[in-house]
């Protein structure tokens, strides 16, 4: 009883502050989602209609919502394998024996994670610009023509997906070299003995070995990409014709820009169960994995 | 409240905090001074919003219970800060001011400031949308005076295309903007809203001709499909000769001049927005001056924004700013009359219309502009256009519909 007694009030205050900061917060989200809390209504608390589950059907029924969650759907499927592949391959290459000036590189590589996202962008627009940017003058050496890289609905997101994996893979290489260190190297001495070559020695010890972290590194991933929003912020206000706009910048939009607080929490709230199913898969299919 | 001296009677403080956008956020502390000199009594407290977060700022400073006394407002959102009761009404005020005469500000204007017939802020000063082109570029084309009618402005948008090839452009029309084709819009005879706003109207053969026109000036690649954050600096190209026509806000002038280089500042110009059928009508933008309900110095905020209305002031404001006055009295001065790029602004001013006055029109106005995006990309025709955006824009009005049928005004 009484260590029960003392647990409890350590803990108080951090329920506390969680229950006031959290909780209470994302229970008044979950009504309001279930009003159509508006501008009227905030002239006037008689406006406020309370229409139950009409704000979620409503966006069920909104093409730009789908369309919305088709980009952000997008966006992850191809931006997270890429970020991911992108992370390892880098901390493969700064945590190899073969490397010359591995500290230089792993903090060229974590760069781009620290620096201002507005500010990159600004120099990604320059580089990605039809008519004076450097990559359309690396592409015409090649032969291609201009690329409308941030005004060509088919271009604007593939060019923001290298963007965000540019931006972000710095920080998973770090989570990787970490769990590249953990490998004891005795593994890989056996495998030489044993004349295993490079790639069966990546097959069969390094991936088996960084499994745990992959997972980790994968969920963390997926959800972050799900919660896209500065990048088509900063680089192209969700244009052209609406093929950047995310789940989260057509949540802001109807939440900041046109105060419907009430369809922007059901939207904030169906984000939530996308991404809950979508770890809860990962989670599954990492264990079928393992079982079998 | 009573924490300091509450049983004697302490001398009204006269505090009047006021809230100002941007550059006008700066500028407008150089004209205090003359302020403190009429009313040294009266404390003036100023506070700058960048224009990007001003609307946010607002908003949560309303729904806080934080709004100033005296506050610079972009007339297009009047009426939804309006429809949340937090502007004063000033009819009285105006009744009794010699100072403010509302006989000398442009009608267009001054109409934007008028709510269900009840006066809710005072032009400050004024933002229209015309035509900055290229004079020598048009006189190689064959014409020797701007366009006055759409068809005019046709043949020359064509014989500039035909003379610059398929790399350059005759007009700019950003797709990220949605003020050039509301200016076309706005030109036609139909209201763009029926039914006091309570249903959407873009289906009027008016609003279908200019979404027609605008697709037509794409179609034969008059103006790139292009959306203005794609162009990294507009007046470069403008020189560059990249278009011949763009349609922008008095602002540009300023612009124009300090960015093109000495021996092309004889190439530009502006002119009045060409019509349907000979002089057409523009937008009725700007910013007013309006005093918020819940302020506890509401003549002290008056007299500051008369202060800051009359033409002597105004002039000065022009000097500092560039902002073009709302007053026909202030445009006399010698500084605006020896303004070249001016004239044209002022000739337009005569013929600005107010966009309709409803709390949505941002969104609806945003809504229009994805639109005619989709029409130009060729994913909708002129007639699909119209209709799904007709389609949109009354659910959007639903809320504003419900609130009539009960009888609230929004």
């Amino acid at each position: 009883m009484k260590v029960g007694h003392a647990a409890w009030a350590f803990a108080t205050p951090a329920l506390l502050v969680i229950g006031v900061f959290f909780f209470v917060p994302v229970l008044a989200a979950l009504i309001v989602s279930l009003t159509d809390f508006d501008l009227y209504a905030l002239a006037d608390i008689r406006n406020l209609r309370f229409v139950g589950l009409d704000n979620y059907w409503h966006l069920l029924h909104t093409p730009d919502f789908w369309r919305a969650v088709a980009n952000t759907g997008y966006f992850v499927a191809v931006g997270v394998p890429l970020s991911l592949a992108a992370s390892l391959a880098s901390a493969l290459l700064v945590n190899s024996r073969l490397t010359y000036f591995t500290a230089f590189f792993r903090t060229v590589f974590f760069a781009p994670v620290v620096t201002t996202l507005v500010a990159v962008a600004v120099v990604w627009r320059y580089l990605l610009h039809t008519r004076y940017g450097l990559l359309n003058y690396a592409l015409a050496h090649i032969g291609i023509h201009p690329i409308n890289w941030l005004g060509d609905p088919h271009w604007a997101l593939p060019a923001i997906i290298v963007f965000a994996v540019w931006k972000n893979f710095g920080y998973n290489m770090v989570i990787f070299v970490a769990a590249l260190q953990s490998i004891p190297a005795d593994l890989y001495e056996a495998a030489r003995l044993d004349g295993a070559s490079l790639w069966q020695e990546f097959g069969r010890i390094t991936l088996p070995m960084l499994r745990p972290t992959l997972l980790l590194v994968s969920i963390l991933t997926v959800a972050g990409y799900f919660q896209l929003f500065a990048e088509p912020y900063v680089m192209t206000q969700g244009g052209p014709l609406q093929s950047t706009v995310s789940v989260l910048y057509f949540m802001y939009e109807e939440g900041f820009k046109w105060w419907n607080l009430g369809s922007a929490s059901a939207v904030a709230f169906l984000l939530f169960l996308m991404i809950l199913a979508v770890t809860a898969l990962q989670l599954r299919l990492t264990r079928d994995a393992e079982t079998s | 409240m009573c924490a300091v001296g509450c049983g004697s009677p302490a001398p009204q403080q006269r505090l009047v905090s006021v809230w100002a956008m941007g550059r006008e956020g700066e500028v407008i502390a150089q004209l205090l001074p003359q302020f403190r000199k009429l009313h040294p009594d009266i404390e003036v407290k100023i506070q700058q919003l960048p224009w990007t977060a001003a609307h946010q700022k607002l908003l949560t400073g309303f729904a806080g219970d934080a709004t100033p006394d005296l506050c610079q407002l972009g007339n297009t959102w009047i009426p939804e800060f309006v429809a949340l009761k937090a502007l004063a009404p000033l009819n009285q005020n105006l009744a009794r001011s010699v100072r403010v005469q509302a006989s000398d500000y442009f009608p267009g204007i001054w109409d934007t400031n008028i709510i269900g017939g009840t006066l809710y802020g005072v032009p400050w000063y004024i933002d229209t949308r015309l035509l900055f082109y290229r004079r020598d570029l048009l006189a190689e084309a064959g014409f020797a005076d701007p366009p006055r009618s759409w068809e005019e402005w046709s043949r020359m948008l064509a014989a500039i295309k035909a003379r610059v090839g398929p790399e350059r452009y005759s007009v700019l029309l950003p797709l990220d903007e949605f003020a050039p084709l509301l200016v076309l819009a706005i030109q036609q005879p139909e209201p763009l809203l029926r039914e006091d706003g309570r249903y959407g109207n873009f289906r009027s053969p008016g609003f279908r001709r200019a979404l027609a026109f605008y697709r037509e000036m794409f179609q034969r690649q008059w103006a790139p499909p292009i959306a203005g954050t794609q162009i990294s600096n507009v007046w470069d190209e403008l020189g560059r000769g990249y278009y011949s026509f763009y349609i922008s806000g008095p602002w540009n002038i300023g612009e124009f001049k300090r960015r093109l280089p000495p021996e092309q500042q004889g190439t530009w110009m502006t002119a009045p927005m060409p019509g349907p059928d000979g002089p057409g009508a523009s937008l009725a933008g700007g910013s007013s001056l309006v005093i918020f309900r819940r302020s506890r110095h509401k003549e002290d905020a008056w007299l500051l924004l008369e202060f800051l209305s009359s033409p002597e002031i105004q002039q000065r404001f022009y000097q500092l700013t560039g902002d073009l006055p709302p007053r026909r009295s202030t445009w006399g001065a010698p500084e605006l009359a020896s303004n070249v790029y001016a004239h044209a602004f002022r000739e337009q001013l005569e013929r600005v219309k107010p966009t309709p006055k409803v709390p949505e029109w941002e969104r609806i106005v945003t809504d229009m502009r994805l639109m005619a995006e989709r029409v130009v990309h060729g994913d909708l025709s002129v007639e699909e256009g119209a209709t799904d955006l007709d389609r949109d824009v009354d659910a959007i009005l639903q809320k504003r519909r419900w609130l009539l049928s009960r009888g609230v005004t929004p």
